[in-house]
């Protein structure tokens, strides 16, 4: 292992992109964001890649879905209202299945809100935001050494699976300063290229892998990419049967690979009655509540869904018949989703929607209060 | 007519969509002539386009082709240039889509001076969606959302583009359509943001509210208003066709290339 290092949150998630191979950046600046376009267009001319500040967070994400179509892997990195106005473009990426990574700091809203103060409130609009239905994968870092390593991470499903991957922070993370240790090794994943001639190549082939091998503009496969429904040459149709193929495949694409995509931290889980499910900052007070309620002998677990699109249903559902205390700082989008699993009545919540982080006492007396009853 | 330039085309994708009497498909074959003029490799040419009927072009092409979203073909192409400035990059846009939603990209793709070739397809109406105002719409004219004439003034879109950074300006019409053949070339001959704004007609969206009786009215319209520089304007309706402008300016790509190389010799 390398040797530790302080770092920031958003310059670990410029370093692992880089770590990532990732040769493109296009961003617009917005708080609390900004530092990783800081970071990218000091460090992309040195190693021969490129950052252009676009005119909006609308060119940014058309940007980087250009060059990722040349074949470099693409980088994006905004905030909520940035991240609004990026839905349709990031709605095309999935549409046409170019691997790209968007980070998502997040912070208060709605609307402008509070730039400085964080939020986990677009948790619903990194899953629905754009129009239409479709597949999206997002994941939640919790630590600085996670948005390094996550970011790599972000980047090899994206190549793996040919989707756009929302990398959702929240300020606290962004900003937060500590330890990392660079691993010394990394995996990384390329996207899959056509191993056919020019002639057979079919872009949106539908084979069983369900994720097609994708060729690089300029590279001698010329084809066509576009956002209306597409058949397999990746040709417009409207044709009923080639919508039902495409959208059969777009929509249900992830699901051979779930075990692959959906990366949870289980916390003492086996003995506990109550089981905290909190991700990003809310994870870390979780955790620290956690410990302290283990002094005391309450029987508390943790479960940490680090990918949180798809949400790992599979590997919650295990643990039916406990009680859940969902903690989130937003007014429970997350706790919706646990609620339609378990139903009502094995589901707490506590959030918090005033910029002030959620505390480790917050959580404490919540535990108290639900293992009291 | 067409056997020149099959190679360029998907053949098996036509016929085309335009309506009988639209001037984007000879548009089409004019902007394919100027790329068999250059003999540039198909491989390395890349067509992007935003939304609406002049933005189907690509799809009929036989080139590394993306039809993008609405007002938005000038960022994906940005973003394909500025990562692979080796490629041959052609941007297909409508009037609607490239001054109204994609306004603000037009002014800043102009004010970097990337080396894309960009062409503006002014029908004066938003076509696809059935004949509504756009902002190159003249005053006074009529579609379904101006019923009683239009009471906005269009954009110049070319003094636009200039006055925002571009280094080549150009006009023609489907009807001058050797010349537009002409202008694409030295458009893309021009290195920086070139904006070739090609008039063309739309008999069923526009010409029908607008008086013209027959698309072949409305190319004589092309024909009777165009006049070249040093021509004098008869009619306020009078546009100049040629080449508008042309000056020369750092290219965008071009200056990434030289930090990259100024960077390397400063950290050796």
């Amino acid at each position: 292992m390398s040797n530790p290092k302080l770092m920031q949150g958003n310059e670990a998630v410029a370093e692992g992109a880089l770590a990532a191979g990732v040769l493109f950046y296009a961003g617009y600046p917005i708080t609390p964001s900004t530092e990783i376009a800081e970071k990218m267009a000091e460090r992309l001319p040195l190693v021969g890649g490129s950052f252009i500040q676009m005119e909006d967070e609308i060119g940014s994400m058309a940007a980087i879905i250009g060059a990722s179509l040349t074949g470099l892997k693409a980088l994006t990195a905004t905030s909520g209202p940035g991240f609004s106005l990026m839905q349709e473009n990031l709605g095309y990426a999935v549409a046409t299945e170019v691997p790209c990574v968007v980070v998502n700091v997040q912070r208060g809203g709605p609307s402008t809100g509070l730039p400085t103060s964080p939020a986990q409130a677009d948790v619903m609009q990194a899953r629905w935001g754009t129009h239409g239905d479709h597949p999206i994968i997002a994941i939640t870092p919790s630590t600085v050494q996670e948005c390094y390593v996550l970011t790599v991470i972000a980047f090899n499903l994206a190549e793996e699976y040919r989707i756009p991957v929302i990398l959702l922070m929240d300020e606290v993370i962004g900003h937060l300063r500590e330890k990392v240790v660079l691993p010394d090794q990394l995996t990384i994943v390329n996207r899959k290229k056509p191993d056919v001639p020019p002639g057979e190549y079919l872009p949106y082939e539908n084979d069983d892998s369900m994720i097609p091998a994708m060729a690089n503009f300029g590279d001698g496969y010329r084809y066509h990419v576009t956002g209306l429904t597409h058949n397999q040459k990746g040709l417009s149709s409207g044709n009923p049967e080639v919508t039902k193929s495409f959208m059969q495949r777009l929509t249900q694409k992830l699901n051979p690979y779930l075990d692959r995509i959906q990366m949870v931290e289980e916390v003492q889980l086996e003995d506990a009655d109550l089981i905290l499910i909190a991700y990003g900052c809310s994870a870390r007070s979780a955790m620290e509540a956690l410990h302290i309620a283990r002094g005391r002998g309450l029987k508390v677990g943790l479960f940490r869904p680090i990918t949180i699109w798809p949400f790992p249903q599979k590997q919650l559902e295990k643990y039916v018949g406990r009680k859940f205390l969902v903690v989130e700082m937003n007014t429970g989008q997350l706790a919706g989703e646990i609620e339609r699993i378990f139903g009502n009545k094995a589901v707490e919540r506590l959030n918090r929607i005033d910029g002030e982080l959620i505390t480790p006492k917050e959580v404490l007396d919540k535990i108290g209060g639900v293992c009291n009853v | 007519m067409f056997n020149d330039i099959a190679q360029y085309f998907r053949t098996d994708t036509l016929p085309h969509i335009w309506c009988p009497g639209c001037g984007i498909g000879t548009i089409t074959a004019a902007i394919v002539r100027a790329i068999k003029t250059l003999q540039l490799d198909q491989n390395k040419v890349i067509f992007v386009s935003g939304i609406g009927c002049s933005s189907r072009m690509p799809g009929y092409l036989d080139f590394n082709t993306i039809h993008t979203t609405h007002g938005r073909a000038l960022p994906f192409a940005t973003g394909i240039k500025a990562a692979r400035p080796e490629l041959d990059v052609f941007v297909i846009m409508g009037d609607g889509d490239s001054t109204a939603i994609g306004g603000n990209h037009l002014i800043h793709a102009s004010r970097r001076n990337i080396d894309l070739t960009a062409i503006v397809i002014n029908n004066s109406i938003y076509g696809m969606t059935g004949g509504q105002t756009s902002p190159l719409t003249p005053h006074d004219k009529r579609g379904t959302t101006s019923p009683f004439g239009n009471l906005e003034r269009p954009f110049q879109v070319l003094e636009l583009a200039k006055a925002a950074g571009a280094t080549y300006g150009a006009r023609a019409t489907a009807f001058h359509n050797q010349l537009l053949t002409k202008l694409v070339i030295d458009a893309y001959n021009n290195p920086g943001f070139s904006l070739v704004e090609a008039i063309s007609q739309c008999p069923v969206s526009y010409g029908r509210r607008n008086k013209f009786k027959t698309p072949a009215d409305m190319l004589l319209w092309q024909k009777e208003h165009a006049y070249k520089a040093g021509q004098r304007i008869g009619h306020e309706d009078d546009f100049q066709i040629g080449e508008i402008f042309s000056s020369q300016a750092p290219e965008y790509t071009k200056e990434y290339d030289k930090l990259r190389q100024r960077l390397k010799e400063v950290s050796r």
